[in-house]
C-alpha cells in the first residue's frame, strides 16, 4: 500500500513533513496567543542587571542552576513561591535550566546578599564547605560590556514593546504616556544614548559596591569602570 | 564499458569519517575532563588559574555536548550517507561534477564552521539554548551546511537507478526535513545590530549579539520542542537509517519484517514530535501540553521498540555471528541499548517519576546510555564496516576491536548505574522532610553525598574514551593494513588477527 510512496520521493517527503509538523502546530500555537503577559510587579531588567544576565549566560551558569521553582512543598520550602508564567515575560531567552548541580536561583535575591555573592563567586567552597562550584575569579578582572546590554534594551524596546522609558522623558508627559503593560507605575529608565546608558549603569553599580568589601572593585567603580562581578551581583539581586 | 560495475566515489564519505573520529575524540575527552571536574573541583583549573575561564565546567559543558552531537554524530552520519546513499540509489557521486562540488562544499564549510564554533563557545559566545547555543551568524552558516546536504540528497535521489527508496533513505530524508524545521524555528532571533544601528550611525555593542524572538514560557516551549526533537532527528532517525543498512549488509541477513519497518517509521514520525512536553513538566507551560508530552512519551515505546525488535530479529537463525564478529556485537548491543533507553525515557516522562528525576543526574545517565550505547556503538560499527571498503583493506585487528567492545561496554555500565543511583538519591533527598515538616537536608548535603558516584562515572567515561582511542588507532592502522582487498565485499567485513 505504501509502495507507490516509496517511488515518489517528493510525495514521500511532503508526507513526512506534514506528519512531523502537525504536533508542533497543535502544541505551540495556542500558548503563544495568551502566555506572554507580564505578572503585576514584574519589571524589565535595568542596563546593569541585563549586562549581568549576559555574563550569567556567557559563563553558562544555567548549565548547573535552574530558575524554575516547581509547585512542590519541598521546593517552595527551599526556594520560595513556585514560578508563574508571567514572571518570565521579559526573559529573552528563558533560563529555566535542565540540571540542578547547584540550587535553584529564581528567587536568590530574597535570601542572599551582595556581600555573600562577592565571597562566594571568589571561593565557593570557602563559603559553602563541600561545594563543587569552581571559583569565578575572572569576574573580578574582566570589565562589564554595558554597550551590548544597552543594544539589547533598545532592541526589545523597539521590536517587542518592552516598556522602557528613556532618560530624557523622565518626569515628562511622555514618560506617563508609556504605560507599563502590567499596570504598575514603576518605570525602568534607560539611557538616551550610549554615554547616557553607561552613566546610568555606573550609578547603579555604585549602589552595589557600597555593600562590597573588595578594595580593587571599589576603586575600579570609583574610576568609572564596572567589573563583571558587580553586574552579575546586580542581576542576582534582581531575582526575586 | 556499459557492463562494468558501478565504481562508487568515497571522497566525501572519507573526509566525514576522519572528522568524526577526530572530533569524537576531542568531544569525549572534554566530557571525561568534566566528569573528573565534578568529582574533584580542583580540575576546573587544570591548565592553571590564568586559563581557568576557558577550562571550567560551565564553558566546557557546551563544547562537550555540541562537539559530540554535531561534531561526532553528524560527521559519522554524513559519512554513512555518502556511502549508503550512492549504494542503495545505485548512482556514483563521480557521475555528476555538481554533486561532487556540493559534497565537498558540504564538508569544508562544515569543517570551517566547526572551528569557529569551538572558539566562540570557549569565549562564552552563546545564546544559552541547549544544543542551539550558536549566535545568529553561525546559525546562518549551519543553515547553509544543512541546505548543501539537502541538495546532495535531492541530487542523488533525482539521479537514482533504483526506483524504490530503501528504508534508510526514508530516515535520512526525515532527518533532513525535521532538523531544517526545528533549526529555523527555534533560532529565530533579532540581531541587535539591525535594531540599533540605523544607516550612518555606529553600531552599539557586540555585532554578533541577538535577542530571542520568544520570551519566557514561550521560549521554553519552543526550545524544548526543538531540544527533544533534536534527540529524535539527530540521535535517533539517522542512526536507525545507519543500522537498517549496515546490519543486514554485515550479517548477510534480510531485514526481519517490511511491515514492521513501515509501521515503526510512520509511528515514529507522528509520535515523536508530541513528546517534547516532558522536558517542561511542573513548569509554567500549560497543563495540557505537559500531559500530552507525558502520554506521547509512553506511546513512543511502540515505534522505537518496533525498529529495535526488527533489528534483533534480523539476526534470527544467525546468532552465532554475534559471538564470532565484534562488529555484529557493536550493532546488536547498540540496538539493545536503543530498547533500553527508549524504555527508560518514557518512564522518566511519567509525571510522578519526573518529579524525582528532573534536574538530577539520572537524566544525564539516560542521555548517556542512549548516546554511548545506542548512538556511539552503532556509528562505530558503521565506520568499521565502511573503512575496509574505503581503503580496500581488511580491518587491522579483530582482537583490538573485541577489547574495545568490552572496555566500552564496561564504561557504559559504570556510567549509567552510577548516574541512576546519584539521580534518585539526590531527587529523594531534595524532597525529604523530617517529622516536623521541615526540610531534612540542606542543598549542600545532597551535593556531597554524590561524590563516590561522580568518581565512578568519571572512571566509566574514561574507559569509554580509552575504547574510542583503540578504535581510532585500529582505523588508522587499517588505512595501511597489510592485506589489500581486490574488490569490495558483499557482506561481512574482513578482519585481521
Amino acid at each position: 500500500m505504501f509502495h507507490w510512496l516509496e517511488k515518489n520521493p517528493f510525495a514521500f517527503a511532503l508526507g513526512v513533513f506534514i506528519t512531523i509538523a502537525f504536533a508542533g502546530l497543535v502544541e505551540i500555537i495556542p500558548n503563544f496567543v495568551q502566555s506572554a503577559r507580564p505578572l503585576v510587579g514584574t519589571k524589565p531588567y535595568s542596563t546593569l542587571e541585563l549586562a549581568g544576565r549576559q555574563i550569567y549566560i556567557k559563563n553558562s551558569c544555567n548549565a548547573c542552576h535552574s530558575q524554575m521553582i516547581r509547585p512542590f512543598k519541598s521546593e517552595t520550602d527551599r526556594y520560595g513561591h513556585y514560578s508563574l508564567s508571567g514572571e518570565y515575560a521579559y526573559d529573552r531567552p528563558f533560563l529555566w535550566g535542565s540540571k540542578r548541580t547547584g540550587p535553584d536561583l529564581m528567587r536568590v535575591g530574597n535570601y542572599r546578599t551582595t556581600d555573600w555573592h562577592e565571597n562566594h563567586m571568589k571561593d565557593p567552597a570557602g563559603v559553602v564547605p563541600g561545594s563543587i562550584m569552581p571559583p569565578y575569579g575572572w569576574l573580578y578582572d574582566n570589565m562589564t560590556d554595558i554597550d551590548t546590554a544597552y543594544a539589547e534594551q533598545l532592541t526589545v524596546e523597539s521590536v517587542f514593546a518592552v516598556p522602557y522609558t528613556f532618560n530624557k522623558d523622565k518626569g515628562t508627559d511622555k514618560a506617563q504616556l508609556i504605560p507599563m503593560r502590567d499596570g504598575s507605575t514603576s518605570i525602568v529608565l534607560i539611557g538616551d544614548n550610549i554615554a547616557d546608558a553607561r552613566s546610568l549603569a555606573l550609578e547603579e553599580a555604585k549602589l552595589i559596591v557600597a555593600d562590597m568589601k573588595d578594595e580593587n572593585i571599589k576603586e575600579a567603580v570609583a574610576n568609572g569602570q564596572i567589573p563583571e562581578i558587580v553586574a552579575i551581583i546586580a542581576y542576582m539581586n534582581s531575582l526575586k | 564499458m556499459e557492463n562494468r560495475p558501478l565504481e562508487y566515489d568515497y571522497t566525501v564519505a572519507k573526509l566525514f569519517m576522519m572528522n568524526a573520529i577526530f572530533v569524537g575524540t576531542v568531544g569525549m575527552l572534554v566530557g571525561v575532563i568534566m566528569a573528573w571536574q565534578m568529582a574533584y573541583p580542583e580540575f576546573n583549573s587544570f591548565l592553571g588559574e590564568g586559563l581557568a575561564e576557558y577550562t571550567n565546567f560551565s564553558r566546557l559543558r557546551v563544547l562537550h555536548t555540541d562537539s559530540v552531537i554535531y561534531g561526532f554524530v553528524l560527521s559519522a552520519v554524513w559519512s554513512s550517507w555518502y556511502f549508503v546513499g550512492q549504494r542503495v540509489l545505485k548512482v556514483s557521486m563521480a557521475e555528476s561534477k555538481t554533486l561532487m562540488i556540493i559534497g565537498k562544499l558540504h564538508f569544508w564549510i562544515y569543517f570551517a564552521a566547526s572551528a569557529v564554533i569551538v572558539i566562540s563557545l570557549l569565549l562564552g559566545i552563546t545564546t544559552s539554548k541547549e544544543y542551539a547555543e550558536f549566535e545568529w551568524p553561525l546559525d546562518l552558516g549551519i543553515t547553509v551546511i544543512w541546505l548543501l546536504w539537502g541538495a546532495g540528497i535531492a541530487g542523488l535521489v533525482g539521479m537514482r537507478r533504483e526506483k524504490s527508496l530503501y528504508i534508510s533513505i526514508w530516515y535520512y530524508i526525515a532527518t533532513f526535513l525535521a532538523v531544517a524545521m526545528l533549526h529555523l524555528l527555534n533560532n529565530l532571533e533579532v540581531p541587535t545590530m539591525f535594531a540599533t544601528s540605523p544607516a550612518g550611525e555606529t553600531m552599539i555593542g557586540a555585532w554578533y549579539h541577538s535577542v530571542s524572538m520568544y520570551a519566557g514560557t514561550n521560549d521554553a516551549l519552543v526550545q524544548w520542542w526543538f531540544g527533544h526533537n533534536a534527540v529524535a532527528f539527530v540521535l535517533t532517525t539517522p542512526i536507525v537509517a545507519v543500522i537498517y543498512y549496515f546490519l543486514p549488509k554485515e550479517s548477510g541477513q534480510a531485514i526481519y519484517s517490511y511491515k514492521l519497518s513501515l509501521l515503526s517509521f510512520w509511528g515514529l514520525m507522528f509520535v515523536y514530535l508530541w513528546a517534547g512536553g516532558h522536558h517542561v513538566l511542573y513548569t509554567t507551560v500549560p497543563d495540557w501540553v505537559q500531559t500530552m508530552g507525558s502520554i506521547f512519551s509512553v506511546v513512543l515505546i511502540l515505534p522505537s521498540w518496533g525498529s529495535a525488535i526488527n533489528m534483533l530479529l534480523t539476526m534470527k537463525g544467525e546468532w552465532q555471528q554475534v559471538a564470532s564478529s565484534p562488529l555484529i556485537k557493536f550493532m546488536i548491543l547498540g540496538s539493545t541499548f536503543y530498547m533500553f533507553s527508549t524504555l527508560e525515557g518514557p518512564i522518566q516522562a511519567i509525571k510522578s517519576v519526573n518529579a524525582i528525576a528532573h534536574f538530577t543526574d539520572w537524566i544525564v545517565g539516560h542521555v548517556h546510555d542512549g548516546a554511548l550505547g545506542w548512538v556511539g556503538f552503532t556509528l562505530v560499527a558503521a565506520i568499521y564496516h565502511m573503512a575496509p571498503r574505503f581503503f580496500k583493506r581488511e580491518i587491522y585487528s579483530k582482537s583490538l576491536m573485541a577489547t574495545q567492545f568490552w572496555v566500552q561496554t564496561l564504561g557504559i555500565v559504570l556510567y549509567f548505574t552510577s548516574m541512576w543511583i546519584a539521580g534518585i538519591t539526590q531527587g529523594m533527598m531534595w524532597r525529604a522532610h523530617d517529622e516536623f515538616g521541615n526540610l531534612a537536608y540542606s542543598f549542600i548535603d545532597t551535593v556531597t553525598v554524590l561524590h563516590p558516584y561522580y568518581t565512578i562515572r568519571a572512571v566509566g567515561g574514561t574507559l569509554y574514551l580509552v575504547g574510542f582511542l583503540m578504535f581510532a588507532y585500529n582505523i588508522y592502522k587499517t588505512t595501511s593494513a597489510r592485506r589489500v582487498e581486490e574488490s569490495e565485499l558483499q557482506n561481512a567485513s574482513p578482519m585481521g588477527a
